[in-house]
């Protein structure tokens, strides 16, 4: 029964000791009387619940180092066990794509054995997305160089789970030491019996390629991928088909990340629920942080999802260059999510909701410390340079926009823009935005709009020192003092600027 | 007309009366990096004859093997690097159609491949390729990549696009390469050097300009991407098989 509050306090004995403090809590208690469980604190992942224990290349990349670090132990059962089973392993386990868009594996790989698909004649198959080109992300890259047989291992799991007949491992044409791991991996693997004809001894027939790309950031997008590995431009397909209906080769296919994948044979070891302990609800797990800019010692380190942010690089990194109070803005998951600032930094978690709420995204994990030296404006600036660079082509507002967010953001980095240039910048970011075939231009669009979001003032004073040094600045980067006067300048040059003045 | 010009003009007092034609437009046209048709020159034209030496071949029929029978032409991008490497790290026209001969598939299908790739070198480049990084994270890391190409710059006497005069050096800026941690950082070849400093960047020059080649990975002593400082994870022995594991993977 809920009594209110008055006769609580009323029935209080008046003997009680301290009965001021008590009776205070009682009053800030609200309705239901249970108290609050203990606040969890993320982080302090422990050494025996790290998944990746050659993250730094310490011990032997091959098969024997593996095995004796668990990799490959009892895969045969694992495999035996059926797709099913792995699939609600994973499921249980809250295991949610690594790559940046944090859609539930176990669900994604589900996709792939519909009512029906033994009918289906055609080969299936596992694109693994290694193509890692997100500035700032270099995680993948050490799980290739230092655990390679956790990835091939993980593609002969999440393969049996989706039945697949084959991996494709698409890796960055630049990586060629992770790929010489990779392939040293796979041939190991092969003359051991692991995958091949008789995976493990297990009956299940399962090959895994490598396939080296040439240098194409668009290429991480999943259908991009796809056309790459077909031997053709990378430039993505519209959805639908989805992959899992018409991807590789004209065939079923999913594509995930080298992260994702290579997690899932310790989870199928050691049980979803292990992994499902880590880190807050919808946002299990365990994860690879990548760590770079302005921090003391830069390094990738495995951590609990759901760390704070200040923890992880106070903890790992050496906290922040001349401390907290010098931080500027952090890019907490590669450059496709917006900047956040300090005040925002000190309370974010890493997982996917917290940053979410907080109008940024975990994206690849990939944190860009920024301190107070930075000229922030010049750091997005070289963004919309690359987006610029990598973009495909294929859809115009991207392939335009890109170019015109590049000069427009480099002309603010000198300060020479008409204030109203800012705004006129945000909508043409909402222009692309959602209207490409892939996400390239959204990635594009958030920086800028993060940077105006949290740092706005910094661009205007940039915009007004110009001004001052070489007076009003007209659309386009016109200096006023350079136009021909002797005519009437059009409004798209900012001619009502001019009107202004004249009247004031 | 001049007089109705001239008549405007004069109604406004306080313009400037600056002589010249009216500019419609103030920048001048950028060049893109690189151009994406082929012109035929001395070095580059179809008649250039350029064939896959037998080990190549060998290599070139393992990857076709990788893909099913009737997508051969997915390993156009293999194939090409494979040409690339025989062909002094260039992928010349001649190569693009030993490529599209030997994969049975048009030679504009190839074309359209080794244009679109950033690593498909269409010109001739030094034997030592330095690709630097200077992509935000890379500006940012270190002592910045500003001033790491600034060096090189300074060292080889040349601009980042171009090749010094000897045929030594090559240098290009490339965007992110992956390593962001180890910032900043350049490639050189296949090999990552990591962790520069304006010093050992010109170490590695030097050794380089010599024939030499020195050690990748980061020039900072550490290993890999861990801490600096000392490592703060992964400080004890790894668990081994079945540790840890539910009782029916133990």
């Amino acid at each position: 029964m809920i009594q209110p509050r008055s006769s609580i306090l009323r029935t209080l004995p008046r003997s009680l000791p301290s009965s001021s403090s008590s009776a205070l809590r009682i009053r800030s208690r609200s309705l239901a009387t249970v108290s609050d469980p203990p606040v969890r604190h993320y982080g302090g992942l422990k050494d025996q619940d790290r998944i990746f224990t050659n993250l730094y290349l310490k011990h032997d990349h091959g098969l024997k180092g593996a095995q004796s670090r668990g990799d490959w132990h009892k895969t045969k059962e694992i495999l035996l066990k059926g797709d099913s089973w792995i699939i609600q392993t994973i499921k249980d386990s809250g295991l949610r794509g690594r790559g940046g868009a944090g859609f539930p594996s176990g669900l994604k790989w589900s996709f792939m054995n519909k009512p029906g698909w033994e009918k289906d004649p055609r080969p299936r198959y596992l694109v693994v997305n290694a193509d890692e080109g997100e500035p700032g992300t270099c995680k993948d890259r050490e799980i290739m160089r230092g655990d390679p047989h956790k990835l091939v291992e993980g593609c002969l799991v999440a393969g049996r789970a989706m039945n697949a007949t084959a991996a494709y491992i698409y890796i960055r044409g630049e990586f060629y030491q992770e790929a010489s791991h990779v392939q040293q991996a796979i041939d190991e693997a092969y003359k051991a019996g692991l995958i091949g004809e008789n995976a493990c001894g297990s009956g299940y027939k399962f090959d895994v390629y490598l396939h080296r790309g040439a240098g194409a950031y668009i290429c991480g997008e999943e259908t991009a991928l796809i056309e790459s590995i077909e031997g053709k431009q990378g430039k993505p397909r519209l959805k639908p088909p989805f992959p899992a209906d018409v991807g590789l080769f004209g065939c079923p296919s999913t594509v995930a990340n080298v992260e994702t994948v290579a997690v899932a044979p310790t989870i199928a070891r050691r049980g979803g629920a292990w992994f499902n302990s880590f880190g807050r609800e919808r946002n299990s797990g365990t994860k690879v942080f990548c760590i770079s800019g302005h921090v003391n010692n830069p390094c990738v380190v495995e951590e609990e999802m759901s760390i704070p942010l200040q923890e992880l690089l106070e903890k790992h990194c050496g906290g922040v260059r001349g401390g907290w109070s010098n931080l500027k803005g952090i890019i907490p998951g590669g450059c496709s999510v917006p900047v956040i600032n300090q005040e925002v930094s000190g309370k974010v978690l890493m997982d996917y909701d917290s940053l979410k709420d907080n109008g940024t995204s975990l994206g690849t994990g990939a944190v860009i410390v920024m301190d107070n030296t930075t000229d922030m404006i010049a750091a997005i600036a070289r963004f919309a340079k690359f987006y610029k660079h990598e973009s495909c082509g294929q859809c115009t507002p991207c392939r335009e926009g890109t170019t015109w967010m590049m000069n427009m953001m480099d002309r603010m980095v000198e300060g020479r823009a008409q204030e109203r240039e800012i705004d006129m910048l945000l909508e043409l970011t909402k222009q692309v935005e959602g209207h490409t075939i892939c996400a390239l231009g959204d990635a594009a669009a958030w920086p800028i709009q993060g940077l105006m979001k949290n740092f706005r003032p910094e661009v205007e004073a940039r915009l007004a020192a110009f001004h001052t040094r070489h007076g009003q600045v007209m659309f386009g980067g016109h200096l006023l003092s350079e136009a021909d006067q002797r005519y009437a300048l059009p409004d798209n040059l900012g001619g009502d600027t001019i009107r202004q003045i004249a009247s004031a | 007309m001049s007089f109705a010009r001239s008549a405007i003009a004069s109604t406004r007092a306080a313009v400037s009366r600056s002589a010249g034609r009216r500019a419609f437009t103030s920048s001048t046209s950028r060049r893109s990096e690189s151009l994406f048709v082929h012109r035929d020159t001395d070095y580059n034209n179809p008649s250039i004859p350029f064939e896959f030496d037998a080990e190549n071949l060998k290599r070139a029929h393992e990857i076709i093997a990788r893909y099913p029978p009737q997508y051969k032409k997915a390993a156009v991008m293999p194939i090409l690097d494979l040409g690339q490497r025989q062909n002094k790290g260039w992928t010349s026209i001649s190569v693009m159609n030993a490529v599209a001969k030997l994969l049975e598939m048009p030679k504009m299908r190839v074309y359209e491949v080794a244009t679109f790739y950033t690593m498909y070198n269409r010109e001739p480049v030094a034997p030592n390729f330095l690709q630097l990084c200077t992509t935000t994270p890379c500006q940012l890391g270190g002592c910045g990549s500003t001033k790491i190409l600034e060096t090189i710059e300074s060292h080889l006497g040349i601009h980042a696009g171009q090749s010094t005069k000897d045929g030594k050096f090559t240098l290009i800026e490339v965007e992110c390469l992956g390593a962001c941690s180890n910032a900043p950082m350049m490639q050189v070849g296949d090999d990552y050097y990591e962790d520069l400093t304006p010093e050992s960047t010109i170490q590695i020059l030097d050794a380089l300009a010599k024939g030499e080649k020195p050690k990748p990975g980061p020039q900072s002593g550490r290993q890999t991407s861990e801490n600096s400082a000392g490592l703060t994870t992964l400080t004890t022995k790894p668990y081994g098989p079945g540790a840890h594991c539910q009782p029916e993977f133990q």
